[in-house]
């Protein structure tokens, strides 16, 4: 649609009308779908947090008020969710994000097989999410997995068992899996960011008789900067609602000590099938990742206005 | 050359060889023990190949097994997903791409909420709306509900691909007479095609790895979609490993076919976006 300053022909109000709504009938579709599908059942889901629906009960759906967030205040479960939450989020990304900038640092220089060889360290993010899960957890198992073995030759371990079934270190199965899994993602992203920073500053630099290093921190780091600050942020919230492999995995076991808040949901929807109490939890996990959202865009803003 | 840098490239290969070897490493063993028969699996411990290999796995998961019905399914729903997402994507994404109106900040604003809220908390609310439709354990609402899922992301690419390409081409056929709808479904859509096959990559392999919509949302075997299936055959069957290595074995082909072609451009793509924008 173009606003012209002045019109000396003006359309028929027909033809007006059929131009202002074309993009709306454009995009209607998918709009009409996302409402049906994921808004709707987000406002249902809301008022389920203050009713007692459960599946196998055919006498709840009464309202409760607050009841689910007052027995939530109690629930030492929840608590320790929260906590395995940060733990599994923090981890997994800072490995992601390390190791996926190094790869991308390593595929920007050309060698011979650049192509073969981005392609297969690439591969693991198109292995779907339960079969990463399940590979994983059947590489941890002593019976047909080496890693323990591995562990016990290195003398980490003194005789091969299951880190998945012990409470210290059963979180770091699902953390290892997450990070082989999303590795690529962060050095897709990153690469890409690499290949688009002006080649001749890098020319220039070395003229001046800047080392590499230097051309790292002053040119490399700076370009990156926008791209990294924005992939973490939201990989960030992704992956504290990523249930799957730990689903998957250790199913929150042993005595919830990989339980992170979206797989209690999970667990206690699919497995408990109470819906009221689940979508209580899901409503505190919305507020908290609102308020997460609410800070990085202040943070934003202060950058903004000091740039 | 100096051997100051051929050090410098010999810890380059290496830092590569290091992630190329833990990259694929995972995926060696699954084929390793699909292969392995059961009498070897647990006499020869943690060698890297067996000294006899077998098909007997392969053949039970085809032949006697569940699994070429949940593979059917799969493919059903992701292939639907897929098209439909990719088709309503486009258009979306056109009116993102080439129109300025009043409601495109709102509509950019929701389609970036939905990647940001936990969509696990849809769960139990989905369930309770599809039940009285008939739309639970059936592989319609699968896709119904794995469309939505995919529509927001696929509307950002394929506004991506279409910001691609000049203006010029579709303002010159409308001076010809031509409305802009019949423009871009002759000229501007054809052109994208390159976008079209990454989308439809992408969506199909987002629907092929779901797993906890699948779980809740379908209870028997005959609507069961892959991952649904390998993990009730885990939890009932948990000593054949080879089996259900085997089973995983080929759960991961389609997705990796789909990746190996659009891979290459995977990168370019995000290029031409990033050295835009």
């Amino acid at each position: 649609m173009m606003h012209q300053p002045i019109q000396k022909h003006r359309p028929p109000l027909r033809k007006r009308l059929a131009d202002a709504s074309e993009p709306y009938l454009y995009s209607a579709p998918a709009l009409i779908l996302i409402a049906a599908v994921m808004l709707v059942p987000l406002v249902v889901g809301i008022s389920y947090a203050f009713r007692d629906i459960q599946l196998l009960n055919p006498f709840s759906g009464g309202f409760v008020g607050l009841d689910h967030f007052r027995a939530l205040g109690q629930d030492q479960a929840f608590f320790g969710a929260l906590r395995n939450t940060l733990w599994w989020t923090g981890a997994s990304v800072f490995f992601q994000f390390t190791f996926g900038l190094i790869l991308a640092l390593l595929l920007d220089k050309p060698f011979y097989g650049r192509g073969l060889v981005q392609a297969l360290v690439f591969l693991p993010w198109a292995v779907p999410s339960f079969l990463a899960g399940l590979n994983w957890a059947w590489l941890f198992n002593p019976v047909i997995g080496p890693l323990p073995h591995w562990f016990v030759a290195l003398g980490l371990m003194d005789e091969p068992h299951n880190i998945l079934s012990d409470p210290h270190l059963a979180m770091w199965g699902p953390i290892v899996a997450n990070v082989w899994w999303g590795i690529p993602f962060f050095a897709i992203t990153l690469l890409a960011a690499l290949q688009a920073i002006p080649r001749d500053l890098y020319e220039a630099a070395s003229i001046d008789g800047a080392g590499p290093v230097q051309r790292f921190l002053s040119i490399t780091l700076p370009f990156l900067a926008p791209t990294i600050a924005i992939t973490v942020l939201l990989r960030t919230v992704w992956i504290s609602n990523f249930a799957d492999l730990i689903v998957v995995m250790t199913n929150g076991g042993p005595a919830d000590r990989t339980q992170i808040v979206a797989s209690y949901i999970f667990t206690q929807a699919f497995r408990r099938l109470d819906f009221g109490y689940a979508s209580a939890i899901a409503l505190v996990l919305l507020a908290l990742l609102l308020v997460y959202s609410m800070l990085i865009v202040l943070l934003r803003q202060t950058m903004l206005n000091k740039g | 050359m100096r051997p100051g840098k051929l050090l410098l490239i010999g810890a380059h290969r290496g830092a590569i060889l290091v992630y190329v070897v833990f990259a694929l490493f995972p995926l060696f063993w699954l084929l390793k023990v699909s292969v392995t028969p059961n009498d070897l699996l647990y006499s020869e411990g943690v060698r890297m190949w067996p000294s006899r290999t077998t098909f007997e796995h392969f053949n039970f998961v085809i032949a006697h097994s569940a699994f070429p019905t949940f593979f059917k399914n799969s493919l059903i729903v992701s292939g639907a997903t897929a098209v439909v997402v990719t088709i309503l994507a486009s258009l979306s994404g056109y009116a993102l791409s080439r129109f300025s109106f009043r409601a495109k900040y709102w509509i950019v604003a929701l389609m970036l909420i939905t990647q940001m809220f936990p969509l696990v908390m849809l769960v139990a609310p989905i369930f309770k709306m599809l039940s009285p439709l008939g739309l639970t354990n059936s592989l319609t609402g699968l896709v119904i509900v794995y469309s939505a899922f995919n529509v927001p992301f696929a509307t950002f690419l394929m506004q991506s691909f279409f910001d691609g390409i000049p203006k010029d081409l579709e303002e010159a056929a409308m001076i010809d007479g031509a409305t802009q709808f019949v423009a871009f479904r002759q000229i501007i859509l054809p052109l994208t095609l390159p976008g079209i096959a990454a989308t439809l990559g992408f969506v199909f392999t987002a629907a092929w790895s779901e797993l906890l919509f699948a779980l809740m949302l379908i209870s028997g075997n005959d609507a069961a979609t892959f991952p649904v299936g390998l993990l009730t055959f885990v939890s009932k069957f948990s000593v054949d490993f080879g089996q259900m290595m085997a089973a995983g074995v080929l759960a991961l082909i389609p997705a990796c076919l789909f990746f190996l072609l659009i891979q290459r451009y995977l990168v370019q793509g995000l290029t031409a976006g990033a050295v835009k924008g």
